[in-house]
């Protein structure tokens, strides 16, 4: 073992190595696999096709989310309700399916533990700090909340993995976001993400893994943190990952899979391992002042075209690279918008609370905070509330939060990816805008036409009050 | 995976930034459990917006070769975007930089992709509007009927791969000895993290 100062990135990757290659790769052990519908298929084809097995199905968990109906999936009898799209049916067929025929552990529709793959890995306790997760989707960066080197891999990807547990990967570069200083009084994790992503842009953290630093992920609670290093892609990079501490092991003691008894002991001892050297060198850094944070929105097609809400929309013809003008005119006459509109002057007519950037209790909790004893306002068409698994909207329920959101006029679901990628029924319809706490706001991602403002929960439901975007902080603030 | 080595044809010109992967195939095709059949939602919501679209022009059909801008095939992980281009008959992408999971994605898949600075990517997307463009993986170079010739830098794990069209899972499955001692080590120094959801094995 090198005496050299180390990334915690490194430690995980070193850790991991199952043989290191004279090309420089490594093949590298995967300890956490999860699997939904939408990903899977092919792989698992591709298995029986070559006939392969799968090497550790005990290292996989399936759930179901991306195109699963957020309606009822009981009816009053208590039986199962017919998804009617067929496409979905069989694509959700074929998990269950397969999942069954190579022994993976699956939680099916109707379980309460079923839900959002990156809600599920940390809520059953498969997601560990300093493990390697790899999942079909972009957002696997998310269980780097919990100190996990986590990242999204393609289908073929998932296929080795099923075969092998490994990956033949190269190591990436790191990179430091360092913020200093403390957030403003309503200002949450998903602000300060969206305000991180403005700044490296969306191919900042390309070729590297992300390792968030200061004091205030310190005092973040895993919710908050899970929100962070979600949107790591969004910023270009594959993983994103903050140290784990005595917050990320109270967060895991005691869940399902998490370690037990006298193991629970020497798996605490590892994890407090895991941190980067005092002088370990990252590829690159940049450092953020929280304070200049503010509750962020978008205003483009971009997750990087991100504004602070009291800001305008910005003037293409302000922007220094020529080609940045071009995609901030088509941007703009996606969206419908003129420069120098007021982003608080923006009417919506859609809101979406949900995503596994934002489903987690404390973003409804966060949501339910503005909305308590308000109606949304007449503008708002559609709104929903998604939960991210069945266990939080139990939670929820447990707490009122449920009657908090139907009272103000939304509607209450059942948990999915939903409207963050309208794969099911929940789609914004074209040209119409919605406040939305999931993570893109891609031409089309809603719904082909729809016009997505990407926020907070608590901004979300700030914007249902009003009918436009709105400074929660108006709402919330304490009459004087 | 079939074997690459030499890519000659016509190039779609489409130099637009941050293509994401929701442009190159959008989420309602992502209901299949084939890879076939992706490219008629290839590029969906280009084409719906002009009808003079590079990708349903009568000269650009079957072309092997996308030019495209920075940052090409970010968001999603979705392999679809790659399977879709396979089925468009599209081989090779040249941009000046791609996302790190779209750029696994099409090497899997045996398309090319190709980073060339800025200024060579937008000469390419020059020619491409009238002439074709040859891409020779052996010798790392882009060349054109007029003399343009640009060499680009490729993982030599993944030209060996390419060229070789070598099939990884079952590379890696070789690998067995070197796999079976990493979990016996695992096994006795972290049965903890070994059990995973505890199925049987």
């Amino acid at each position: 073992m090198s005496s050299k100062p180390r990334t915690l990135y490194e430690k995980i990757f070193d850790a991991h190595v199952v043989e290191r290659r004279d090309d420089g790769t490594c093949l590298i052990f995967i300890d956490r696999h999860l699997v939904h519908e939408v990903t899977s298929p092919q792989a698992f084809e591709a298995l029986r096709i070559n006939g392969r097995t799968v090497r550790h199905p005990e290292l996989t968990l399936a759930v179901p989310d991306h195109n699963l109906p957020t309606t009822a999936r009981t009816d009053a009898q208590g039986n199962r309700v017919p998804i009617a799209d067929e496409e979905s049916r069989e694509q959700l067929a074929a998990l269950e399916r397969n999942t069954h025929d190579f022994g993976i552990r699956y939680f099916d529709a109707t379980a309460r533990q079923q839900g959002i793959v990156h809600v599920v890995g940390p809520e059953q306790g498969f997601s560990l700090p300093g493990t390697t997760i790899v999942c079909g989707d972009s957002h696997t960066a998310c269980h780097g909340g919990l100190g996990a080197w986590a990242f999204g891999i393609g289908t073929s990807e998932v296929e080795h993995v099923l075969a092998t547990q490994t990956l033949l990967l190269r190591p990436s570069k790191t990179m430091e976001v360092r913020v200093e200083g403390d957030l403003a009084p309503g200002v949450t994790a998903k602000d300060l993400i969206m305000h991180i992503i403005g700044v490296i842009g969306t191919a900042g953290g390309t070729g590297h893994v992300i390792e968030y630093r200061g004091k205030v992920f310190e005092k973040m609670s895993i919710e908050s943190r899970l929100t962070v290093c979600n949107m790591s892609i969004e910023g270009g990079a594959r993983g994103g990952l903050i140290a784990p501490d005595e917050t990320t092991f109270a967060y895991i003691k005691g869940r399902t899979f998490a370690p037990k008894a006298d193991e629970w002991d020497d798996a605490v001892a590892y994890w407090k391992t895991l941190y980067s050297d005092p002088d370990a060198v990252f590829d690159k850094s940049v450092t953020i002042d929280a304070r200049e944070v503010e509750p962020s929105v978008t205003w483009g097609t971009s997750p990087e075209d991100v504004v602070a809400i009291g800001g305008t929309v910005p003037d293409p013809d302000t922007f220094a690279d020529p080609s940045k003008q071009d995609a901030a005119r088509a941007s703009l006459d996606y969206m419908g918008l003129t420069p120098g509109t007021r982003m608080q002057d923006i009417a919506v007519q859609n809101i979406f609370i949900g995503s596994c950037t934002n489903s987690r209790i404390e973003d409804l909790r966060a949501a339910a905070e503005v909305l308590r004893g308000r109606r949304k306002h007449a503008n708002i068409k559609w709104g929903i509330v998604v939960p991210g698994s069945g266990l939080v909207k139990m939670q929820a329920e447990a707490e009122g939060l449920d009657k908090v959101f139907t009272d103000a006029g939304l509607e209450w679901r059942e948990p999915g990816c939903s409207a963050c990628l309208g794969m099911n029924p929940d789609k914004v319809p074209a040209g119409e805008r919605s406040a939305s706490t999931s993570n893109r706001n891609f031409v089309g991602r809603q719904g082909p036409g729809a016009r997505t403002h990407l926020v907070s929960p608590a901004m979300a439901a700030a914007a249902a009050v009003t009918g436009h975007l709105t400074d929660v902080r108006e709402l919330t603030r304490e009459p004087a | 995976m079939e074997k690459v080595s030499q890519i000659e044809g016509r190039a779609i010109p489409f130099g637009r930034k941050n293509v994401d992967t929701d442009v190159i195939i959008p989420a309602r095709w992502l209901k299949t459990v084939s890879r076939e059949g992706l490219g008629q939602g290839a590029f969906e919501s280009v084409r719906a917006k002009d009808p003079d679209n590079v990708f349903d022009s009568e000269e650009f059909a079957g072309a092997p070769i996308l030019v495209a801008g920075d940052n090409f095939g970010c968001g999603s992980s979705r392999e679809h975007a790659a399977w879709a281009m396979l089925d468009l008959g599209i081989r090779a992408v040249i941009a000046p930089s791609f996302s790190d999971i779209f750029a696994g994605n099409a090497f899997k898949n045996g398309i090319l992709t190709v980073a060339l600075p800025p200024e060579q990517v937008d000469r390419l997307l020059e020619v491409a509007k009238t002439d074709p463009i040859f891409i020779d993986l052996e010798s790392q170079s882009v060349t054109t009927p007029f003399q343009d010739r640009f060499t680009f830098e490729i993982d030599p794990f993944r030209k060996h791969y390419l060229l070789e069209g070598l099939d990884e899972v079952g590379l890696t499955l070789e690998r067995d000895e070197a796999i079976s001692r990493y979990e016996e080590r695992l096994a006795a120094g972290q049965p903890w993290l070994a059990r995973g959801t505890g199925v049987a094995a």
